[in-house]
């Protein structure tokens, strides 16, 4: 069965304009040479900090940027270059919850409204089949059909969240970007959607691609995990393998940086220094190599590293700040 | 008393709202421990920000007012104080970092400027000795090339580096306690990582205090010594770190440290979770407020009694210096069926 979704070299840039003429001054690299397969009924993790283009990478799937370069293939037709009357059947098939609810959702419109949009775009259903939907709808997320006469700001932040995954489910897709979808939610109602996302994936065959920084969230609710960096991929992964046996020091630096809760278990941690870098012109070869405690040869420092698969089903960008041992995996 | 650095006592805050007085704080009272750690745990709406501010005396005019309750700090009470005197305390006493470090920062001002400030309003220093106290206090946040930085403006520093600035400003004058609201919440994991160690260290350097706000569990377990557990505007639950993770006795606190995602956790299992949500301060019942979310089996029943409209439960010491709200149907029950399974 060849992938859902294939996304291959792409590249997202930005110019930065500026002086008198607006001439392009810089590029924001936000996202650079990806490559990323997902499968049918998978959910894929991305995980990053800010600015390493996740979020980027998730808008560009569904076309809300138009990449610089490179394909993005579902069912096997790039989409990537599609024009806007093409693209308009694929969106059934690919939809997106956002981190904030609250801004993702017409405050002016009624719950019912935001609902009944997409069947109204399609030109899906008579009025009253929109309506039944609807209420089936609200009820396959957790709640009350009366919800359809009420507005955005009436619910809670969980609530609201409910709602936008009502409305990413409604018109039966087979892709959705999650793109931090719990992440400005409490704790308590983290799970609460966590497990509907679960649920709803095992009833209606969904696969999902979740963007997040919290690598707990993340793996409790991938089968594979793609660490991102300053706009490239750097390790990719099983679930359980990227935490059993990370391979990049930027994938240990994040693991070992979650708090544990327990307080018995205060750790040694892996502290890295300075910033997270930005993506305005990076500098060239690999983006980790100054920040890596591995140090770095000075030869190597301006060579980009080699994303492989060292072992079946676990890749990685091997170079010398980057990999332990580095030597075995290049030929 | 001279174990503890801060005391509250029966602190009550409310906010003038169109719907008439709001009690964000209801009758809150624990110890700070001097020289310890103190994490104030609790999600969206609990009061644990206001309870922050209260001690500060920082609440937003003209809304906001203590309504009653002691805040001793060495033995005085900081809610009596005549204002002249609390902006001494502020700054020299107690230290306060939010978690947007923006509120705390003059977006028009040189940092090394802002930060020298601290120094001019509270010492007799020079502008000279202020300006090389202020590049110490960098150097010490751990910002490299402070000389140069401290010429820079606010927006020239990423989020992470403005946070240690505002830490700064926070110690410069050495005070006995510091509170920091959710410090790091807006900060990568890895900056998160940092800004803990950082405050971790400072701490044990100069012999201060701190209570640390936030809804992170995990911040929590890794860094604080004793953890007041707030909901809804009071204290569920209160003890050291150990006896809150190992034995919780309030059901908020065990559907918290149940319902996060941890990394041992099974993939794709079920998570636990607290249903329904935290209510809304403008409706609070004088019972357990947890009621209406609880799984104890006898919570419907309680509901529709009396005790939940006009009783507050008690804090009963459960073991030494670990308090719990005391309703039955916010405590854990024998539930021998279960056991037996």
């Amino acid at each position: 069965m060849p992938p859902l979704l294939e996304i291959n070299d792409l590249q997202m840039h930005f110019p930065v304009r500026g002086g008198l003429f607006m001439k392009t001054r810089q590029w924001v690299k936000a996202v650079d040479g990806v490559n990323l397969a997902l499968n049918a009924g998978e959910t894929l993790g991305l995980v990053g900090e800010s600015g390493c283009g996740k979020s980027t990478l998730g808008k560009c799937v569904v076309r809300l940027n138009d990449p610089t370069a490179g394909q993005i293939c579902f069912e096997g037709k790039d989409i990537a270059t599609m024009r806007r009357g093409e693209l308009k059947p694929m969106r059934r098939n690919i939809q997106m919850i956002f981190q904030d609810p609250a801004e993702s959702l017409n405050a002016r419109h009624t719950v019912g409204n935001i609902l009944e949009e997409p069947f109204i775009i399609h030109k899906i259903g008579t009025p009253a089949e929109r309506r039944r939907r609807v209420a089936e709808l609200l009820e396959k997320v957790g709640l009350s059909p009366d919800a359809a006469g009420r507005f955005p700001f009436e619910f809670s932040g969980g609530q609201r969240q409910r709602i936008g995954i009502a409305r990413a489910i409604a018109l039966n897709p087979k892709l959705i970007i999650c793109d931090e979808p719990v992440s400005a939610l409490d704790v308590s109602v983290q799970s609460q959607i966590l497990n509907l996302l679960n649920d709803l994936q095992t009833e209606m065959g969904l696969s999902y691609l979740f963007i997040a920084h919290d690598l707990a969230v993340v793996k409790h609710i991938s089968d594979r995990i793609a660490i991102m960096y300053l706009g490239k991929i750097v390790e990719l992964a099983d679930a359980d393998e990227i935490f059993r046996n990370p391979l990049h020091a930027y994938t240990k630096a994040l693991i070992s940086a979650i708090p544990v809760h327990d307080p018995r278990q205060r750790k040694q941690r892996i502290l890295l220094e300075g910033d997270v870098p930005s993506p305005i012109d990076p500098p060239p070869g690999c983006a980790f190599a100054r920040r890596s405690w591995m140090g770095c040869p000075p030869e190597w420092l301006d060579r980009p590293g080699t994303f492989k698969e060292v072992i079946p089903g676990h890749w990685v960008e091997v170079h010398p700040a980057t990999v332990e041992n580095y030597q075995q995996y290049l030929d | 008393m001279s174990d503890s650095i801060l005391q509250i006592r029966n602190l009550s805050t409310g906010f003038e709202t169109d719907d008439g007085l709001v009690r964000a704080v209801d009758d809150v009272s624990f110890d700070i421990p001097r020289g310890k750690t103190l994490g104030l745990v609790g999600e969206s709406g609990c009061g644990k920000s206001v309870t922050a501010m209260s001690i500060m005396r920082l609440l937003p005019q003209p809304m906001g007012r203590i309504l009653s309750g002691e805040i001793r700090l060495e033995g005085k009470d900081l809610l009596t104080l005549p204002d002249e005197e609390m902006r001494k305390v502020r700054g020299a006493r107690i230290g306060m970092v939010f978690q947007e470090p923006m509120t705390a920062l003059n977006p028009v001002h040189r940092i090394g400027k802002q930060l020298s400030e601290v120094f001019r309003l509270h010492t007799a220093m020079s502008g000279k000795e202020a300006w090389e106290q202020s590049i110490e206090m960098l150097r010490k946040v751990g910002i490299p090339s402070p000389e140069l930085r401290a010429g820079e403006f606010p927006h020239q520093l990423s989020g992470g580096m403005r946070q240690r600035v505002v830490i700064a400003m926070a110690l410069a004058l050495k005070p006995a306690l510091l509170i920091a609201d959710e410090p790091t919440t807006a900060l990568d994991v890895t900056i998160q990582a940092q800004i803990l160690e950082l405050i971790q260290e400072l701490q044990a350097e100069m012999g201060m205090s701190v209570i640390l706000i936030t809804h992170d569990l995990g911040v929590i377990a890794e860094t604080c010594q004793e953890v007041v557990v707030m909901y809804a505007g009071r204290v569920a639950e209160r003890g050291n770190v150990y006896q809150i993770f190992e034995e919780p006795q309030h059901l908020y606190t065990r559907g918290l440290l149940d319902s996060i995602p941890r990394l041992d956790t099974p993939r794709k299992a079920r998570l636990k979770t607290i249903p329904g949500m935290v209510p809304s301060l403008r409706e609070m019942p004088v019972g357990a407020r947890f009621a209406p979310r609880s799984p104890h089996p006898n919570a419907k029943e309680y509901l529709n009694s009396d005790a939940f409209r006009t009783t507050r439960p008690p804090l009963i010491e459960y073991q030494p210096g670990h308090w719990v709200e005391n309703a039955e149907v916010v405590r854990p029950w024998n539930d021998s069926a279960k056991d037996a399974g």
